[in-house]
């Protein structure tokens, strides 16, 4: 029989524990299959945040560490600094990375470490059960923003890969979706784009996900899509910040 | 080797990188900034890495990145910078990692000032960071022992895959001494060194059947897997309770008839007191932990010798290794206790007018 579609050997046996209509299980499925692609399933590590994805140490089949909440880039930069004959990534949600975490993304972004940060961005947090984070929309409900989120009050969503496109160093800086097959389809290049760059040592690469979750949002799964399509995107606007590699400069 | 007069933070500095240590992650703070200059100029020349990193949390999260790697690694810090790293600490120890972290104390709480203190025996001994660990504390109290310590505070961690802290203040650091080095490692000694971790940690994987996945980690969200994890760690403590506590006597004898117990700086002065005193025909013993943790309990308890009336503690805090010298002594004999706050430290002279006031 022909085998057309498996398991990458990037992903270990352990089933996601994910909620249904979660998008971490294609975000890891991507970043897997790129580094399958890529020939690093020997020398490549990750770190897991502090989140929903907090297990990512057991979904990947290679070296993982497990970074206290928002210090993933650090972990990262110690990792790299440490064995530079190893490729390094972090994965972290808006939380993690751009609320507990802001000081960490931004310098290692600064420092130009080459590693790559792969950031799903669902404008909430999930695994402590649905709280407002730093992406949040504008009155957009959450448990701590039951009115909605009131700009007057905690200001307004912040737009990470605008933010990092104004340093110097960062080397790719790419926002895609994971809201439709096409979509995915992109994110998959970005993702693949990321970690090229990563195999050759060029500098810092970021790839920031727009995300749903359909659980904390209170939707079925594709009403959580298309809330996304019509609220999120509009914000946080796909495509390519910054491309050293092709002569994309901010 | 001849001896070069050093401070106490480049002593230490130099020491480090001939014991190996080639990663060195951390934030400018007075009284160590000595150690992270001696680092940042050095480290280049070894071939090591030097950040300065954006917070004293980013540099303890990048030295459990590093040491996860299997790799010798330190940060420094003083007392205020320490607290922060505390989260750091606690998860490295958690997840059983190997490194050293030196404190240069200065005046707390707060803010508190940049002089000499000893105000972090209780952060360093009982706890520092959440959660049941433990961190093998090193006290020095000259030049030439705090540049000692980094080579044996590399060697336990490595033993023990545990945190090793060393635990000087703003006078050790800021003091020249003659000092004496050991001979550097070569990069054949130091590959060693990384090679002993290989069986767990972040590595480039073998070919084939032998590919392994390494977790640095220190979460087990079954509470019977914690439960595991924490007692197999205080197993592991209680071998370090048994093998590694270190004490310094001097002038013990039967005819005693006060113990003191003093560590780092404050041991210096104390002895300097003694040393006057025994001079004039008074028995004074004192006993000097090296080890703050594990602390030598049955040492100070064995110091008390059959004349001792006054067993006398002196700190530059406001009592805090009085409370294990209260469970060493328990009720044998009276403790009593002097000290000196504010980064205030005490003169011979005032600690012999304490211990004269005794006879």
């Amino acid at each position: 029989m022909e085998v057309i579609a498996k398991r990458p050997e990037t992903l270990t046996a352990t089933p996601f524990h994910y909620c249904p209509g979660c998008m971490h299980g294609v975000a890891h499925r991507l970043i897997a299959e790129a580094v399958e692609e890529h020939g690093l399933i020997n020398l490549m590590a990750g770190v897991a945040p502090v989140g929903c994805s907090v297990f990512a140490y057991k979904f990947f089949n290679f070296d993982m560490a497990e970074a206290a909440h928002g210090r993933a880039p650090a972990v990262a930069t110690g990792m790299k600094r440490a064995r530079p004959e190893m490729h390094v990534f972090t994965y972290q949600g808006d939380g993690d990375l751009a609320a507990i975490g802001t000081a960490e993304i931004v310098h290692a972004a600064n420092r130009g470490e080459k590693i790559s940060v792969f950031f799903v961005n669902n404008a909430i947090y999930g695994m402590t059960g649905g709280q407002m984070a730093p992406t949040t929309l504008p009155e957009m409900k959450t448990t701590t923003s039951p009115y909605g989120r009131k700009v007057e009050d905690i200001g307004y969503p912040i737009r990470v890969c605008e933010l990092l496109n104004t340093l110097v160093a960062p080397y790719y800086i790419e926002r895609v979706s994971l809201l439709s097959p096409a979509e995915i389809i992109k994110a998959k290049k970005a993702v693949g784009k990321a970690i090229k760059y990563n195999k050759e040592n060029r500098g810092f690469t970021f790839v920031e996900f727009i995300s749903t979750c359909p659980t904390n949002w209170g939707m079925k799964p594709d009403l959580a899509r298309d809330w996304a399509r019509e609220n999120m995107l509009p914000f946080y606007k796909p495509g390519c910040f910054r491309d050293k590699g092709e002569g994309v400069e901010s | 080797m001849s001896k070069i007069l050093m401070k106490g933070n480049e002593a230490v500095a130099e020491a480090a990188i001939r014991a190996g240590c080639r990663l060195y992650f951390a934030y400018p703070i007075t009284p160590q900034s000595e150690l992270i200059e001696y680092m940042a100029k050095m480290m280049p020349k070894v071939g090591g890495t030097f950040i300065q990193a954006e917070s004293e949390v980013a540099a303890i999260n990048m030295v459990y990145g590093a040491a996860g790697c299997g790799k010798r690694v330190m940060t420094s810090s003083s007392s205020p910078g320490i607290a922060l790293k505390q989260e750091g600490i606690s998860y490295i120890a958690g997840a059983e990692l190997p490194c050293v972290v030196v404190n240069v104390q200065r005046g707390g709480p707060g803010l508190g000032d940049i002089q000499p203190s000893q105000g972090d025996y209780f952060q360093a001994t009982k706890g520092g960071g959440h959660g049941d660990y433990r961190v093998i504390v090193l006290a020095p109290n000259s030049v030439q022992e705090f540049a000692d310590m980094a080579s044996d505070a590399f060697d336990l961690a490595d033993k023990y895959r545990n945190p090793v802290l060393i635990l000087a203040d703003g006078m050790l650091g800021q003091m020249m001494e003659p000092v004496e080095f050991k001979p550097a490692k070569t990069t054949e000694e130091i590959a060693e060194l990384g090679n002993q971790h290989l069986s767990w940690c972040i590595c480039p994987n073998a070919d084939g059947d032998k590919k392994h996945h390494h977790e640095i980690n220190s979460l087990e969200i079954d509470p019977q897997v914690l439960e595991k994890h924490v007692t197999h760690m205080y197993e592991k403590y209680a071998r370090i309770e048994q093998n590694e506590i270190r004490y310094e006597t001097f002038n013990l004898s039967d005819d005693n008839e006060i113990l003191c117990v003093a560590w780092g700086t404050a041991s210096r002065i104390v002895k300097s007191a003694i040393t006057e005193l025994k001079a004039e025909g008074k028995s004074i013993g004192m006993i000097r932990p090296i080890t703050c943790w594990p602390y030598p309990y049955e040492a100070v308890a064995k110091a008390i010798g059959p004349k001792v009336k006054q067993v006398y503690v002196f700190e530059l805090n406001t009592g805090q290794m009085l409370d294990d010298v209260k469970i060493a002594v328990c009720g044998k004999a009276p403790v009593k206790f002097w000290g000196k706050v504010g980064g205030i430290v005490f003169t011979p002279a005032e600690i012999k007018a304490k211990l004269e006031a005794c006879f």
